[in-house]
């Protein structure tokens, strides 16, 4: 991979041919030693199979491809089932994307003679259309094998949304009903929908342990509450805050449930002003005695005055992000009802200081290890005293320098020696540049 | 209007030279004689402080100051009318001061390649001098300039006198490899001496014997031009808000340092509507065409820092501008890549989109966000903005919410910011795109939120954006959100008279901040749920191994090592002296272990996360365990192209490109064979699928690392997993610093693994 140089034609074309050269003179090498002392007809095809696949498992498919033009032997070990259980396809267009996509004919190939090796699948998908489609086209072909795992990304704008949505169930059906034994899905940005979460969940539900879908606008409540309610082995869940219920946490925390490992939330306000629903406390609670060790990661990104239903109860989040200005007020509450926090990282907040926030996050969350403010103002001395009280376990401070409002007690020369102090390790605030 | 004022005051005293006599017999230039010097400006537009010009005029019998132009790339350039008329009025102004001395500056169209011989003829010439210019393409033209003059046998004399430092020593103190992180730039700077103390200004004292031959048709062989002779059109050209020239910069740093001593304060000013427009005190432009030497700056903040606050030193902070301008150069000074993202070993790759489309509305100030607008059309108008107005846009533009790439922005400011400079423009795009520098990325900068935290009335918005004037400062930030009777009273419909938003922010936001966290995870191997742990330690963070580095050990047998690997270009960033302390001890026991490196180093790098998070094994997917990845074979590749750590993210093909390579390919596609046919094609593909082997793509999907990586094979794990431990806490606590091509190195390695955290 490595040597293949973007643009620069010479070197890339010079690398390969060279390992092979390497690999020729040191085969010559060898032979001529083996020579000068007894068998001369040491053959490096003779090499065995299993020893073969073990170092083809070392090589990038390019070098694979080289090694497979030396004999007929390292040619079949080139299509050997082990070796084709992971692709990964990148479908850009060069209006799009900065990046190659995956050669058509590989695409062909693959399909055709290794379609029913591949475990492991991910479509890396960029901005446009075509590459949406392109990727649906090939998911319809994938019907001789089995995926454990499956990934749609998009590396751009999401691009699945604008493919006709028939065509994408329909191709994502395929695989559901193909692959029988499906463990881990991240259709972030997909148009899925209840139905065929449906038939995801008649075909995979006893292997299902991962489930991404954040922003499928054409999920409901109910076509989750299915899954959890089916997928008893579920233990990484990602969605919206508007398919998050009381029903679906308390069908993950069923009895007949896994231990649920990570719960990621997005909280994402459509339009401005809008009423978002609240979930109750003994539903958490429930959660957390099934699945003590849960990580529940929250992304908040609303309108500051759209908090109103959130952080009035106990709330079991581990990580806290906060993308767009919240209050001091939200954040004074997030002091306390989050007893598990971890990570706290606040983007922007009002012009006043967030001192006696932070000093009540620090006592009331004893787990707090990192935190990222971005812009918003804290005095120095409440910032000093908040590193004292948190310590070492603070592992992650990255605090923008702005944020800082010098005081009385500390200069902003001075702070770094006091933090760095209570930190145990050389501290500086995050710096942007003044040009 | 300026030229040919100039030029008809001036003409009298012309005259009293015997002009036409110099210019037709000049004395030989014999060595015995006093030299007939050309002083070449560039940058360094000015007559302080000047030490090449300097060197230009001692002890010289003639001197001529040019300056060249090339009119025909004038109007096809990248460069926009408010840059040139910049630089114009600079030529003007020096122009004129050198008219005090009865000197005069030569503006010379045409290229220095193909004109110097002919003016060493037929000037005489013994004796080149000009400032030292430290970007890649500047030290090129130079050495070609430099051999041209030697085998002219003419002298050249360069002065380092546009930064405050000799990069290279700075470089050379970190062991031969630029600083990555602004804090390591700092320590470095701090074990420096100061900078060298301005010279003098050149003077008619200076100047002694030495003159300028001008010639009666001086105007119209070399005056300075006009923007229309370079084919601009100035019709409704509004007047400068930054006027360009020497004198205007020597003005503006009394009117400066006057503010700074009545502040008394030498913290950084704190943000308000404010500081967004010009000020009559900013210098950046004036520091990048060299109007003002950035030594006079720093000497003179340091008297001023002395006389107010007593004798106390000051912090490295009061020169705050001054030293990101320098870290920028330093950054970039062996890196011709710098301005690129692919093949620019600091860079992380980033999958932008490409949307000419969304780039034309950024540019153009018609993104629906006034905040985003009015900067653009500020820039556009007057060619400056406000650092935290340049990081708003910029931040919009890439990770914020555009996802577009940085060198678009860039090529933008480019075109309109005066102060854009090769090296500190491209450093800085780097920065706020979160390319490079070991920057955090959580931080977006809201379009609507931010604006208004500055500038909470709007003013600057209705200033720049007049259609908007009428709206009330409730709704002046996100307009589309005024009910329609707001609308109508403010005469301003939007989606009729001003654009809608042309994205949803924080859906953006949201998709970008995912996006930047896997590519950062991927970059630091982190797989944890923790956002900030994904960029590794910045600024002194996470381990603060700032403090432990000692420049030596960067360097430690890295030389030698480099010399016998194969196809390491002469680049200089692809050298890789010092850069891969690490993974050259490797290759260094590669040769005497018995073990190939490779299965050591891949040993070595696979058992970094677990060290690093703690790990979860529910491995609930059933990994093979032979999913090692990292081959001695791909070792000695990755040295083979050193200058390419970054590929790892989203790896390009081969250079072979276009139609050829796909007819070759399908050629070899023939039929049948398949597996030998397909190695053109097989040799972009490795590049995009990762070499991992397949298992490693089931960790992939899993944001936390339960889904296990492999246990090392148990014959190996003892003594390894020791080694292993070590060579981690050496890379951990030093990554701060260890600059990015190590550190990309390392990671390359572990891109075998799918990283994709999801």
């Amino acid at each position: 991979m490595k040597r293949i140089k973007g643009g620069e034609e010479a070197s890339s074309g010079e690398s390969p041919p060279e390992a092979c050269k390497k690999l020729r003179r040191e085969v010559s090498e060898e032979s001529e030693a083996k020579a000068a002392g007894e068998s001369p007809l040491c053959d490096w095809s003779l090499l065995p199979q299993e020893i073969l696949l073990h170092i083809f498992q070392y090589l990038p498919l390019l070098d694979r491809a080289y090694a497979s033009q030396v004999c007929r032997v390292w040619n079949e070990a080139f299509h050997m089932p082990e070796l084709w259980r992971c692709f990964e396809f990148e479908l850009n267009q060069p209006a799009s994307s900065y990046l190659k996509a995956t050669h058509p004919d590989l695409i062909k190939q693959i399909i055709k003679r290794h379609s029913n090796h591949l475990q492991y699948v991910s479509f890396k998908v960029d901005s446009s259309t075509e590459s949406a489609e392109a990727a649906c086209d090939i998911l319809s072909q994938l019907v001789n094998c089995s995926l454990k795992t499956l990934g749609l990304i998009s590396t751009a704008r999401p691009s699945f949304m604008e493919v006709p949505k028939s065509h994408f169930i329909s191709a994502l059906t395929v695989v559901f009903v193909n692959s029988k034994s499906l463990s881990s899905l991240k259709i972030d940005d997909t148009p899925v929908d209840d139905p065929s979460l449906k038939v995801l969940v008649a075909n995979n539900s006893d292997t299902l342990k991962l489930l991404k879908m954040s922003s499928c606008p054409h999920v409901s409540p109910a076509g989750i509450l299915c899954v959890a309610d089916q997928c008893h082995g579920l233990r990484e869940l990602a969605l919206n805050y508007h398919l998050l219920s009381d029903e679906l946490l308390l069908a993950l925390s069923s009895e007949k449930h896994v231990h649920l490992e990570h719960l990621r939330i997005d909280v994402v306000s459509e339009n401005p002003g809008q009423h978002f629903h609240t979930i109750k406390k003994s539903s958490w609670d429930a959660m957390v005695r099934h699945s003590p060790k849960f990580n529940l990661v929250m992304y908040f990104f609303l309108y500051e005055d759209e908090f109103g239903p959130f952080f009035n109860d106990e709330i079991p989040i581990t990580h806290l992000y906060f993308g767009r200005s919240v209050s001091k007020e939200v954040l004074g509450r997030v002091g306390l009802h989050c007893p598990r926090l971890v990570e706290l990282v606040v983007c922007a907040n009002g012009l006043r200081p967030l001192d006696e926030e932070l000093i009540r996050i620090a006592k009331h969350c004893t787990q707090l290890s990192a935190i990222g403010l971005g812009e918003c103002e804290v005095s120095c001395s409440a910032f000093v005293e908040f590193v004292k009280m948190c310590g070492r376990r603070l592992s992650q401070l990255s605090i923008m320098e702005e944020v800082l409002i010098p005081d009385h007690k500390y200069s902003l020369d001075e702070i770094h020696w006091e933090v760095s102090k209570h930190l145990g390790r050389v501290w500086f605030p995050d710096m942007m540049p003044t040009w | 209007p300026f030229v040919c004022q100039g030029r008809s005051a001036r003409l009298p005293s012309a005259v009293q030279l015997p002009v036409s006599t110099l210019e037709s017999q000049a004395p030989e230039p014999l060595n015995t004689m006093a030299p007939n010097s050309i002083h070449w400006f560039r940058k360094g537009l000015r007559l302080h402080d000047n030490p090449a010009l300097r060197e230009a005029v001692r002890g010289a019998g003639t001197v001529r100051c040019v300056y060249f132009l090339d009119p025909w790339f004038a109007g096809s350039s990248n460069v926009g009318v408010n840059r040139w008329r910049f630089l114009l009025q600079c030529l003007e102004d020096l122009d004129a001061s050198l008219r005090k001395l009865n000197s005069r500056l030569f503006v010379i169209r045409g290229q220095p390649a193909n004109v110097f011989p002919r003016l060493f003829k037929e000037w005489k010439i013994s004796r080149l001098t000009f400032e030292y210019d430290s970007e890649p393409f500047g030290k090129e033209r130079d050495a070609a300039i430099k051999k041209l003059a030697m085998e002219a046998g003419v002298e050249v004399i360069v002065k380092i006198s546009h930064t405050l430092y000799d990069l290279d020593k700075i470089i050379e103190l970190n062991g031969g490899q630029p600083p990555l992180t602004y804090k390591r730039f700092q320590t470095l700077i701090s074990r420096l001496d100061p900078p060298e103390m301005p010279v003098e200004t050149l003077s008619d004292a200076l100047m002694g014997g030495c003159v300028t031959p001008v010639s009666e048709d001086h105007g119209e062989k070399y005056g300075v031009p006009s923007l229309e002779e370079l084919g601009f059109d100035t019709e409704g050209l509004p007047s400068a808000v930054w006027p360009g020239g020497e004198t205007e910069a020597l003005t503006r740093i009394e009117r400066h340092l006057e503010r700074k001593a009545w502040v008394a304060n030498f913290e950084r000013p704190r943000m308000n509507a404010n500081s967004l427009l010009a000020s009559p005190t900013g210098l950046s432009p004036y520091l990048r065409f060299g109007c003002l030497s950035c030594r006079l700056f720093y000497f003179k903040l340091t008297d001023l820092y002395r006389k107010v606050k007593k004798n106390s030193s000051p912090p490295l902070s009061l020169y705050g501008q001054l030293l990101w301008r320098e870290f920028f150069y330093t950054a970039a000074t062996n890196n011709p890549r710098f301005d690129k993202m692919e093949g620019n070993p600091i860079c992380v790759r980033i999958p932008w989109d490409k949307n000419p489309e969304a780039l034309a509305k950024w540019a153009e100030a018609k993104t629906g966000f006034p905040w985003i607008d009015a900067i653009m059309t500020q820039l556009r108008q007057e060619g400056w903005i406000h650092h935290l107005a340049r990081h708003a846009v910029a931040c919009f533009l890439t990770r914020g919410d555009l996802w577009i790439s940085w060198e678009e922005g860039m090529k933008v400011f480019e075109e309109l910011l005066l102060d854009a400079d090769w090296s500190v423009n491209a450093g800085s795009w780097m920065w706020l795109s979160c390319s490079s520098f070991f920057q955090q990325f959580f931080h977006c900068y809201c379009p609507v939120g931010f604006g208004r935290r500055t500038d909470p009335n709007g003013d600057f918005i209705r200033r720049y954006l007049p259609v908007l004037r009428g709206f009330p400062a409730k709704y002046i930030y996100d307009p589309w959100n005024a009910p329609e009777s707001v609308q109508a009273a403010a005469k301003c419909i939007i989606g009729v008279h001003y654009p809608k938003p042309m994205v949803h922010h924080a859906e953006a936001s949201r998709l970008n901040i995912e996006r930047m966290k896997q590519i950062y995870q991927q970059l630091s191997r982190y797989r944890g749920l923790g956002l900030l742990a994904s960029v590794p330690s910045t600024n002194g963070n996470g381990n603060g191994g700032m403090m432990a580095y000692s420049p030596g050990e960067q360097q430690s047998g890295t030389n030698s090592n480099n010399s016998h690997l194969p196809g390491v270009s002469g680049s200089s960033v692809a050298t890789g002296n010092g850069s891969g302390s690490i993974l050259f001890n490797f290759d260094n026991e590669e040769q005497t272990g018995p073990r190939s490196v490779g299965q050591q180093q891949q040993q070595r790098l696979h058992t970094l996360p677990q060290s690093q998070h703690q790990q979860q094994h529910a491995g609930y997917h059933s990994v093979p365990d032979a999913s090692q990845n990292i081959t001695s074979s791909r070792l000695y590749h990755e040295f083979a192209v050193p200058q390419h750590p970054g590929l790892f993210l989203h790896t390009r093909g081969s250079g072979i490109t276009g139609k050829r390579e796909r007819e070759s390919e399908r050629e070899a596609l023939g039929e049948e064979e398949p597996a030998s046919c397909s190695v053109n094609k097989m040799q972009r593909q490795s590049a995009e699928v990762s070499p991992q082997s397949a298992e490693e793509l089931a960790t992939s999907f899993s944001s936390q690392d339960f889904l296990s990586e492999p246990e090392p094979e148990p014959e190996r794990s003892g003594r390894l997993m020791q080694q292993q431990q070590q060579i981690f806490n050496v890379f951990w606590s030093k990554q701060g610093f260890l600059n990015f091509q190590t550190y990309f190195k390392v990671c390359s390695q572990s891109s075998r693994e799918p990283g994709e955290g999801l």
